[in-house]
């Protein structure tokens, strides 16, 4: 649909001076011709503390430049001060909007290392986990993107559906932010009496207020003719880039961890990897919309299929001087954001050698958005930022 | 059309305007989940403030804290667990780790003060409305646990091949056995508090952990220099208060100990402990008695550069180690490989020598800088009831001396044994071994005036006496033996209602309408031994202050009112092996500033 017809844009956009042989443009602020303007970092269309130095020409950007460095906890550092069982109530902080990717990868991290095996109920309760991880993240997401494109609404429906999610988290894992749930080993507790019953209420209402969304949002035109078209991710620039998740399957690249390399009890659901094909603003929203469907209907698959009761935790060593053997190991799992990755190092003592957290923000925000936000409008960076569902803590972690 | 309903659509969300608002009204009378991890409670008198959960605090968010009203005893630290809520990360592994399962949470959250520092408790003690309410997070289920409750279990002879001999019947641990035990503890160090030798358990478990016996070695002989004997035969206080032992298995703390011994050959000691050059300072010090309080003063003394002998009446070293505990729980090879280490320091032992008799106590005197004193309690005690004049009515301690001695053992075919103390279970197995080997059959009967719960034995004593075939029946207090033509035809008793009174002081009560009758040839008394003291010349009795009670008294480094002369082992403190090393220890400290430290 070229909706630029129905409201007769200029869609040559490229109104600027030509770019230089290293692929910049050549400002000179003396001219007075350019603006520098500081995007953040408390800009609440970036989900989280990190800024934009855009250089604009009148209301275009012309240059941009990220900076990071706003929230900088270094749990990388603090985890090799930690013995290993201490780093499990640390891991969840790196991404507050979804703890348990960090927990899973920790913890199967630990036990790859370690040789530990863990009990099938804590395998299916880790799935679990992490799907309603998933849904409730999408949820957040949902309402950043239409708020940063000026629709409030969406944001409050979908953060008291977020909210229906935390209370059954509430109810599983005894947090609802942090929920330090998945530890090496297994996982803290069975599913409490009736949680199957609530979670469907929870489900339907979701799906309730997701025709609403649909409505509201997807079907809106003035959010289609702000989307659609806009913040365009090259096919080409996936690979170059290292770009995962929705952003990267929004471009037609049918890349899902879950799927390419399955985990926990992924390969026992059935599931395909939602893909889109235009790879701009509005499809990877969609792809998104659609992924947080799949979600609801992966949390109905793990509810029939996984057993109730059974052993959920495996014996480990005494976890106040547990030294996992020397290795190393790289874990990785499919998070709302695309692939998240710990590479954890052990030598062999009480404390981790070395831990790296790979999360999709650090490509996606700090190296593609400064591709992608040249030649845009000031005014749609917000939600071009929030399309890409990056996340600054989890860059600086 | 597409177009036009895109712009229609979104006009739907006006629907929500006739709704119902979602929104909690109250958000503050919003209960948690039954699961919440909130604001902590603590059963404080379950709590042994082993501080497990201060170690295991990733944010160091908990103290522990000395509370008025909870005195520091064996096997609790006196301290509690306060809680920085301004460094709480609520994530509960506290509770998780918790040795006794005093810590959990409640489901409380909510909590607004201007005041920062009330977010700082001590919870159970300061009260909070949440103690006693039962929601809030706790350690879920019994198959979650953080570290292993049950103990590995240490290889141990079958009584089908233990009955008839005296062989060791405790095999010890293997390396990979070991290392998995030590990884059980929690580093408290609620057993270093409560071992008479103040030992330091956790370092050398964690020696064990990390496979570094010799650091391991170094660690023991710090504070004890009998850890063959210690690692088989100690009364094992430390066990008893282990935090673990709460909730599961106590460690085997005495077994871990044995194993870096054992593992260790004797020739590489010096070395190891670097004890190969020890600088003389030219003083001398007699000790009277080889038992664990003599040979561990004189090992510390050894190691300061004092020149030790010590004079021993009986042929062999060791005292009640060599000729109070039978061979299948302490063999001789592992008592006489500590005490030739100690020998090698240069610490002579003048064997057959009665202090009192083959030299007087003065002599030692004019001839020595200062004089250590560690008899024991070699002398049996007696019931007193009729017929315990008959010639075959023996005292355990003197038997089991003769076993040692390789004397020949008067075992009848039926026996009787009065006592409930580990004597009573060494001379009971020992003689129901010499049953067996004589008559192929054992028939002994040991009773105790404490009921089964109360008996003073080791709780695996009792149970393998009775393996090995003796019969316990406890509860019963001795009444007479009855003689039948100048023959021992058995015990009568009465039934014993308690042994301790109100005041946990020793007056036993009986009920003589329940009567009963043991049958049996030969009658051993074991209720405990005395001191002898008569080598103690004229001129020291009379300047030696005793209590009322008439206990030598010594300062806290053995010292007597007369100040050569210092005093310990069963004389003072236990009857057991550990306080006397603890005594001997501290007494060569003693004797070190008394002379005026190394010069």
């Amino acid at each position: 649909m070229k909706f630029s017809k129905l409201f007769k844009i200029n869609e040559d956009r490229s109104l600027y001076p030509p770019l230089n042989s290293e692929g910049k443009v050549d400002v000179d602020l003396s001219s007075h011709k350019y603006v520098k303007l500081w995007h953040g970092p408390q800009h609440p269309g970036i989900t989280g503390n990190m800024s934009l130095e855009l250089t604009l020409l009148g209301d275009e950007i012309m240059d941009c430049e990220t900076h990071v460095g706003y929230l900088h906890r270094g749990f990388e550092k603090l985890m090799e001060r930690r013995k290993w069982i201490q780093c499990f109530p640390i891991v969840c902080r790196i991404t507050v909007p979804e703890p348990d990717y960090n927990e899973y990868c920790f913890a199967a991290g630990v036990e790859e290392l370690a040789g530990i095996e863990i009990p099938e109920t804590a395998k299916w309760l880790r799935t679990l986990t992490l799907e309603m991880a998933r849904l409730q993240s999408y949820l957040m997401w949902i309402g950043g993107q239409a708020g940063s494109l000026g629709m409030g609404i969406v944001g409050q429906w979908s953060n008291y559906c977020r909210d229906l999610v935390l209370d059954r988290f509430e109810e599983l894992t005894g947090g609802r932010i942090y929920h330090m749930y998945i530890i090496p080993g297994g996982v803290r507790g069975l599913l409490p009496d009736g949680f199957e019953k609530r979670m469907e209420e929870t489900l339907k209402t979701i799906e309730e207020f997701m025709v609403d969304i649909d409505k509201v949002m997807f079907n809106n035109a003035v959010f289609k003719k702000r989307t659609v078209g806009m913040g365009y991710i090259d096919p080409k620039w996936i690979y170059q880039f290292g770009i995962t998740g929705p952003n990267a399957r929004a471009a037609g690249v049918p890349d899902d961890i879950r799927k390419k390399y399955p985990y926990l009890k992924y390969p026992e659901l059935d599931f395909e990897p939602i893909v889109g094909k235009d790879s701009d603003i509005y499809t990877r929203a969609d792809v998104r919309r659609r992924d947080l469907l799949l979600s609801v209907d992966l949390i109905r698959q793990i509810l029939a299929k996984m057993p109730k009761d059974g052993d959920f935790k495996a014996p480990t060593p005494n976890v106040l001087h547990w030294q996992i053997p020397a290795g190393e190991t790289f874990i990785r799992s499919e998070c709302t954001r695309g692939e998240f990755a710990y590479y954890i190092v052990s030598d062999g003592s009480e404390y981790p050698r070395r831990i790296n957290v790979r999360g999709p923000s650090y490509t996606h925000a700090v190296a593609l958005l400064e591709k992608m936000i040249t030649n845009t409008n000031l005014a749609d960076v917000a939600g071009l930022m929030t399309s890409l569902h990056t996340y600054p803590p989890e860059i600086e972690r | 059309m597409a177009r036009i309903k895109d712009i229609i659509s979104p006009f739907t969300a006006w629907k929500n305007v006739v709704k119902e608002p979602v929104t909690i009204k109250e958000p503050l009378k919003r209960e948690a989940a039954p699961r919440y991890r909130g604001f902590h409670k603590n059963d404080i008198d379950t709590c042994i403030g082993c501080g497990t959960c201060e170690s295991i605090c990733q944010n160091a968010a908990i103290d522990m804290v000395p509370v008025e009203g909870i005195e520091t005893k064996d096997g609790d630290s006196g301290l509690r667990p306060r809680i920085d809520y301004g460094r709480c990360c609520w994530c509960a592994l506290c509770v998780d780790v918790c040795t006794t399962g005093s810590l959990s949470m409640s489901n409380h959250f909510k909590w607004v003060d201007s005041d920062p520092d009330v977010f700082r408790f001590i919870p159970g003690v300061d009260k909070k409305e949440w103690d006693n309410e039962p929601n809030g997070y706790k350690k879920p289920g019994p198959n979650y646990e953080l570290y292993s409750k049950e103990r590995v279990h240490m290889p141990e002879l079958k009584p089908e091949e233990r009955d008839k001999s005296f062989i060791e019947i405790v095999r010890g641990y293997s390396r990979e056995q070991a290392m998995k035990e030590a990884d059980r503890c929690v580093e408290c160090g609620i057993c270093v508090a409560t071992c008479p030798a103040h030992m330091g358990i956790p370092e050398y478990i964690k020696a064990v952990r990390n496979d570094d016996l010799n650091e391991g070695l170094r660690i023991l002989y710090d504070t004890n220099p009998l850890p063959e004997v210690c690692g088989r035969i100690c009364t094992h206080k430390c066990e008893t208060v282990c935090s673990v032992g709460h909730q599961g298995d106590p460690l085997s703390i005495r077994w871990l100990k044995r194993y870096i011994a054992d593992q260790q050959p004797a020739d590489n000691y010096k070395k190891i402990l670097e004890t190969e050059n020890i600088t003389k300072n030219g003083k001398r010090i007699a000790i009277v008695g080889s038992g664990p309080a003599g040979l561990s003063a004189a090992h510390y003394l050894a190691l300061m550069g004092y020149e030790c002998t010590i004079f021993e009446k009986l042929p062999l070293p060791g005292g009640m180690m060599r000729y109070g505990i039978p061979e299948y729980r302490l063999p001789y090879d592992a008592l006489d490989k500590d005490i030739d280490y100690i020998k090698s320091l240069g610490v002579e032992i003048r064997y057959n020598t009665t202090v009192g008799k083959d030299i007087t106590l003065d002599e030692l005197h004019n001839q020595y800088d200062a004089v250590f004193t560690g008899t024991g309690l070699h002398l049996g005690r007696s019931t007193r009831i009729p017929g315990t004049d008959h010639p075959n009515v023996y005292q355990a301690v003197d038997l089991l001396r003769d076993v040692t001695m390789g004397k020949e053992i008067p075992a009848a075919q039926s026996i009787v044994v009065i006592g409930g103390g580990n004597v009573a279970m060494d001379i009971t197995r020992t003689l129901a071994r010499i049953q067996n080997q004589r008559y192929g059959k054992v028939n002994i009967i040991t009773t105790s005036l404490e009921s089964e719960e109360e008996m003073p034995a080791d709780r695996e004593e009792i149970i393998e006496a009775r393996e090995e075939g003796a019969t316990i029946i406890p509860g019963w207090g001795p009444v007479k033996i009855e003689i039948e033509n100048n023959k021992i035809r058995g015990l009568h008793v009465v039934k014993c209602v308690s042994v301790f009174d109100e005041n946990r002081r020793f007056n036993p009560k009986f009920d003589e309408s329940q009567t009963n009758f043991f049958a049996g040839e030969m009658v051993v008394e074991s209720i405990g031994q005395g001191m002898d003291l008569s080598y103690l010349p004229e001129s020291v009795k009379d300047n030696l202050k005793l209590d009322n009670r008439g206990r030598i008294v010594v300062n806290d480094y053995f010292q007597t009112s007369i100040e050569w002369l210092f005093v310990g082992g069963d004389i003072i403190q236990g009857p057991d092996v550990i306080h006397g090393i603890a005594n001997g220890h501290k007494a060569a400290i003693g004797i070190d500033r008394f002379l005026g430290g190394k010069k």
